[in-house]
């Protein structure tokens, strides 16, 4: 008994509540008649999809920037590289390379600026961050609208200038990934190249974790005044932390809009945050610990959630359409709860 | 004292009171007659603000517990369970951190919550609290006060263009404004202000004393004392040393009652060998730009080997200079370190040149609070020294092995009391955060090691073991110590010179043996 109630503690009630509440929903599609095959096929694909957002906020919890806020700047860096990599026909490996590759440089270009404006408003990042975050996606806007792209995928039908609202990579890579070997088990499909990747990046965002640099970051976040008496740069570690957050971000919107086969232009990444955030608090992350694990859970919890519980919802209100209101509901009452308990997983 | 009644405004009998199990005050008696000046100090943690809080019946109080013992006002009993109580009986007191509306006259902020209000057409038919505020009324009582105080402040200025002496000022007004004040507690009223602010405050007492309102004076700054006070109550350790009358005592021996505490430490050995000459660190000229323990321009030579004590009463600057030294706080002059000079306000280039700090602020300085027992311990070593990595890849990664092995030989060494080396550092108790601290700084192998305050809030047995392991460092190691502290006992224990901060100087270096009374004087201020 005793084994167990340490084992529920340390796992945490948010999660077991989640698990649970899956379940139920699980026996619901079931009971419905839904096809169980595609509504796991559609979670698995889900949960690489969006795993790398999650991961990106980790770095800045680390710094103890807390929630990246700001994570539509890395969005928008990502959707740019995205876009120069259609324009410039790149297609297939080579084109999803590319765009990961400027999705890297701009989003350290832009993370290290957006990290020295952290660095002047320490104590309100989260603040600070959420309202520059919108301001760049605004700002934005008006470069995708007057924007001298010229490929047809991109600009409007009718012709003339500025980008479209949603960007097609139909031609170019999607699904480049979550086809990459992926197999059959019965009728479920397994994107073993989706998975592949996104591990891969959290393998070296953990193994960076372990590392000295990754060290110094830890002890940065967790008390600024102890770190510079043991001769760290803060602010620089802060830099990196805030970088690096913006980056992944980047990355993972490419990496998001190959399996989703688009890119949302414009007001798009506004409310990407939201589930990522929710994600990696959901997973166990608090604002002054977190551990890959938490991303990795997280994503799993969340996005299986939201995939199965939109469809038996709809069943129960066929009327509504719950879908966003669904979402936003679950990702923000996550949020909510985790910043306002401060519980993570138990020590 | 010209209003000598017989029954004291003010009569505390055995009062004391107990957070937990640890009794912060304890059996404190004393009583004040109407008009005296009585002045209360004692070093931090000695129970000065406790005491005040139970006077002016703090909620802290009454939420863990009230305290014991009786509390008389004007010879009747009393229990004082909140500050409107405090008021009504004709209690005052002036906090230490301002409580006045900047965005408010001075006059305003003097009569605030007590306007005089005036009737109006609309106040007639829907009542009181439709009254208007008589502001030529708050004009002229507010002036009337300020000038019974003696200070030329026009009442009509805006409290935050004021500077922060005459926010003070003001603070006292208001209380001495409320008609029915006996007895104005007074704390540390002088600690922030400048030397010609602080006379005009002082001055503003004996006023108050000569209209026969009591004042209860809680400071540390003995120089106030003596120039002010009738009566002095010290306290040490939440109990009442003594209270006498400032005219049978000096300021050297307040000091010393101060700072006297006994401590067995006699498990230290005493060094053997003598000392060489050869000095490793020299500071000329040295200022420190830390608040409320500014260093103003120290000459310090230490030798090698030695444990060289600083000393010193509160806010005199003897905190300053490790923390100038570690490049902490802003510091300006010449310091040299084995030699060479030493980069100042840059925490790495100390660490470089073989310093190693402790610091007295444990709780925020000290430890990353999140973070394991066993990451605490090797920080220091791992991000300076490149410590405790194995290389994998293109990544140096983490030894976790080596880390808790290393975290688990201190906690055995050091007996620190903990679930495992994966324990976080913020989950232990003070004395234990205090010997990771002490583990940290030693993973850096400092050539000098500096400790401020290892010993402050912390329990006997694990003030014995920080103190044991300084002198074990020393003698084993060879490495020299900068040893802060405000406990003479300690001073006396471990150190071989105790060097005594006044006023940001060095007033005095003494031998460790120096008599209580030499060391109580340089304290006061008394340069040779």
């Amino acid at each position: 008994m005793e084994t167990i109630k340490r084992g529920v503690r340390k796992f945490g009630m948010p999660r077991i509540i989640i698990i649970a509440f899956i379940i139920v929903i699980l026996i619901g599609a079931l009971l419905e008649g839904q096809d169980m095959a595609a509504l796991i096929s559609d979670s698995l694909v889900r949960v690489g999809q969006n795993m790398l957002l999650a991961v990106a906020m980790l770095p800045c919890i680390l710094v103890g920037a807390g929630l990246n806020m700001g994570l539509a700047i890395g969005i928008v860096c990502g959707l740019l590289a995205g876009l120069l990599s259609v324009q410039f026909e790149l297609v297939s490996w080579a084109g999803f390379l590319a765009a990961c590759a400027m999705a890297l440089l701009f989003g350290s270009i832009a993370g290290v600026l957006y990290g020295r404006l952290m660095n002047m408003v320490k104590g309100s990042e989260m603040l600070i961050g959420n309202y520059l975050g919108s301001a760049v996606v605004y700002l934005m806007c008006m470069f995708w609208f007057a924007a001298p792209f010229t490929n047809s995928t991109i600009i409007w039908p009718m012709g003339g200038t500025g980008v479209r609202t949603t960007v097609p990579v139909s031609d170019y890579y999607e699904k480049i990934l979550n086809n990459f070997l992926a197999f059959q088990i019965g009728k479920v499909t397994v994107p073993t190249g989706l998975f592949l990747f996104v591990g891969a990046v959290c393998a070296v965002v953990y193994l960076f974790t372990r590392s000295r640099t990754g060290t110094v970051l830890r002890v940065a976040g967790n008390n600024q005044a102890f770190a510079g008496m043991i001769g760290v740069n803060v602010n620089r570690a802060r830099i990196i932390g805030i970088a690096l957050s913006t980056m992944l971000a980047a990355m993972g919107i490419v990496v998001y809009a190959q399996s989703y086969g688009f890119y949302q232009t414009y007001e798009g990444p506004l409310t990407m945050a939201f589930t990522p955030m929710a994600a990696i608090l959901l997973g166990g992350a608090t604002m002054r610990s977190v551990k890959i694990r938490h991303a990795v859970i997280g994503s799993f919890l969340i996005q299986i959630l939201l995939t199965t519980a939109l469809p038996v919802c709809n069943q129960l209100f066929p009327e509504s359409n719950l879908s966003e209101v669904f979402r936003i509901i679950i990702s923000n009452g996550i949020i909510l709860y985790a910043l306002s308990q401060a519980g993570g997983e138990g020590r | 004292m010209e209003n000598n009644t017989a029954i004291p405004v003010l009569s505390i009998q055995n009062v004391g009171k107990a957070y937990g199990e640890n009794w912060v005050l304890s059996d404190v008696s004393m009583n004040i007659m109407p008009g005296e000046i009585h002045a209360i100090c004692g070093e931090n943690g000695a129970g000065k603000s406790t005491l005040m809080n139970i006077l002016f019946g703090m909620p802290v109080i009454m939420q863990t517990g009230g305290y014991t013992g009786k509390i008389f006002i004007e010879g009747k009993e009393c229990s004082i369970t909140s500050p409107e109580q405090a008021i009504a009986k004709g209690i005052g007191m002036v906090h230490q951190e301002f409580m006045l509306i900047p965005g408010f006259t001075a006059g305003e902020n003097i009569k605030l919550n007590r306007e005089p209000l005036r009737d109006n057409p609309v106040s007639r038919v829907l009542g009181q609290r439709m009254k208007t505020v008589d502001f030529a009324q708050i004009s002229r009582d507010s002036q009337a006060t300020l000038d019974r105080l003696g200070v030329t402040l026009e009442e009509g200025r805006m409290v935050d263009s004021l500077p922060v002496g005459y926010m003070q000022f003001v603070e006292i007004a208001r209380e001495i404004d409320k008609k029915n004040i006996k007895l104005l507690i007074l704390d540390e009223p002088t600690a922030v202000l400048t030397e010609s602010e602080s006379e005009i405050v002082l001055r503003i007492v004996k006023r108050l004393s000569k209209m026969g309102i009591a004042v209860l004076l809680i400071t540390h700054r003995i120089g106030d004392i003596m120039e002010v006070a009738d009566m002095v109550t010290i306290l040490r350790d939440g109990k009442n040393v003594r209270t006498v009358a400032v005219a049978d005592t000096t300021a050297g021996e307040i000091a010393q009652m101060m700072v006297g505490r006994d401590l067995d430490l006699s498990a230290i050995e005493k060094r053997t060998e003598t000392l060489s000459e050869e000095v490793v660190l020299s500071v000329r000229n040295f200022k420190v730009d830390m608040p409320g323990e500014a260093v103003k321009g120290v000459d310090l030579q230490v030798r090698k080997g030695e444990i060289l004590g600083i000393g010193g009463l509160a806010g005199q600057g003897k905190i300053g200079i490790a923390n100038g030294l570690m490049g902490l706080f802003p510091a300006t002059g010449e310091a040299v370190v084995f030699g060479k000079a030493l980069k100042l306000n840059s925490p790495k280039s100390s660490i470089n040149a073989g310093l190693a700090f402790v610091s007295e602020d444990r709780r925020r300085m000290g430890f990353a609070p999140d973070l394991s027992i066993a990451e605490n311990i090797a920080a220091p070593a791992m991000l300076n020294y490149n410590q405790f990595f194995n290389n994998l890849l293109f990544f140096k990664q983490i030894d976790e092995k080596t880390v808790r092995e290393n975290a688990k030989k201190y906690i055995d060494e050091f007996q620190i009391k903990c679930t495992g080396p994966d324990q976080a550092v913020g989950t232990l108790s003070g004395g234990n955060q205090q010997k990771v601290c002490v583990a940290s700084a030693l993973m850096l192998t400092p050539k000098i090691l500096l400790v401020s305050e290892p010993t402050r809030g912390i329990d006997v047995g694990a003030k014995n073991m920080v103190l044991k392991t300084i002198a074990r460092i020393n003698r084993e190691q060879g490495v020299t110590v900068i040893f802060t502290s405000s406990e003479l006992a300690e001073l006396r224990q471990i150190c071989d010179r105790i060097a005594i901060i006044s006023d940001g100087t060095v007033s005095d270096i003494l031998p460790a043996d120096a008599s209580s009374e030499a060391i109580g004087l340089a304290m006061s201020g008394n340069r040779r």
